[in-house]
């Protein structure tokens, strides 16, 4: 369903897939190149659309995951079984395939650049993405809470390793394992909740902004305890993939 | 229980924010529109439009509010028309850059 663009409208633009980084068993990163691409924000997506030889197309949105940079960017997947377009990325695309991308995308959930404050970065699951591209970008102190289910399932592992150790920005990285721990972890699973909120969180009055990205159930709860906790709902910014647990 | 897997937009999920509006609204409109507010038209709250819930695997787009889940916007695409259907917000407030 070829459709013409409208003047001065977003459009489509080809992408070439040069690399790809399995991230674990189910999710990758594909690293592609644009041409004429000019950087994003922190924070935003990209939409990607496969077409079939019958001329069939699908897109859906993809963060981008990669620190901003011209003529290449990088997005992180996760398969969604019976998905349409994941497990194609994650599982067959290759370097030199093409797809189409449009972006970058939104302006709600990005952390600019100029913006002095600290950020508090709170990510369950997949929804480490958008993060981990505020992470790579950080100049102002940065905090990440990450929830998995297991280390396994956790992306980014060793990038968020480096990030903490060599970054010029200081960058924390505190994760909450809801399944299984890693072996010698000196607490249970367990959810994500006040306690370790407040242990990780700015105080109340300091000046922060925070990001919260996940599954739905997860954005409202941890956005309800910042709230809880005297953050300013303002200061929060969210974003939500859906109304699953985990 | 599903397997809550994807990110923003990706597959199979009943519904995302409106985040995911950027690319669709962006394609007819050129501006970013997320970043929007939003008043419903039901419950009188003010929310930006990347916060309101979007069902998005429908022939159109449907955005509602996350308070009362009054429908504030519409968006469906023909061949050669976008229809966006705005009856639900009583106001739609832009932000502009400061010259």
């Amino acid at each position: 369903m070829a459709r013409a663009a409208v003047p001065g409208g977003l459009t489509w633009q080809p992408a070439t897939v040069a690399a790809t980084r399995a991230e674990t068993a189910t999710a990758r990163t594909l690293v592609l190149d644009v041409d004429g691409w000019t950087g994003h924000v922190p924070g935003q997506h990209v939409d990607v659309r496969l077409s079939a030889p019958d001329g069939y197309m699908a897109h859906r949105s993809y963060s981008i995951s990669s620190a901003p940079g011209p003529d290449r960017l990088e997005v992180t997947v996760q398969a969604v079984i019976d998905g349409e377009v994941s497990p194609h990325l994650v599982e067959v695309a290759e370097p030199g395939d093409h797809l189409e991308i449009r972006g970058p995308l939104g302006g709600w959930f990005v952390r600019r650049p100029a913006d002095p404050r600290p950020a508090l970065l709170i990510g369950g699951g997949s929804g480490v993405a958008p993060l981990m591209s505020m992470v790579r970008a950080a100049t102002t102190p940065t905090r990440l809470l990450y929830s998995t289910r297991s280390p396994s399932d956790a992306l980014f592992t060793a990038d968020l390793a480096t990030a903490q150790a060599t970054g010029d920005t200081p960058v924390a990285v505190t994760h909450v394992y809801t399944r299984v721990v890693p072996s010698g972890w000196p607490a249970p699973p367990r959810r994500l909740d006040a306690d370790i909120l407040a242990r990780v969180a700015w105080p109340r009055d300091a000046d922060v902004v925070a990001f919260v990205c996940g599954p739905t159930g997860f954005v409202e709860t941890v956005a309800d305890l910042l709230v809880d906790i005297g953050y300013n709902p303002s200061n929060i910014r969210t974003e939500r993939f859906g109304p699953t647990g985990g | 229980m599903t397997v809550p897997t994807t990110d923003v937009g990706a597959d199979d999920r009943p519904w995302v924010d409106g985040n995911a509006l950027a690319g669709p609204l962006g394609e007819i409109i050129g501006a970013d529109l997320t970043v929007a507010e939003l008043t419903c038209a039901g419950c009188r709250m003010t929310r930006p439009l990347a916060a309101m819930r979007v069902f998005d695997r429908a022939p159109g787009l449907v955005a509602r509010c996350p308070g009362c889940e009054n429908v504030v916007m519409r968006l469906v695409r023909t061949a050669d028309r976008a229809l966006v259907d705005l009856r639900g917000s009583l106001v739609v407030s832009i932000p502009l850059p400061i010259t």
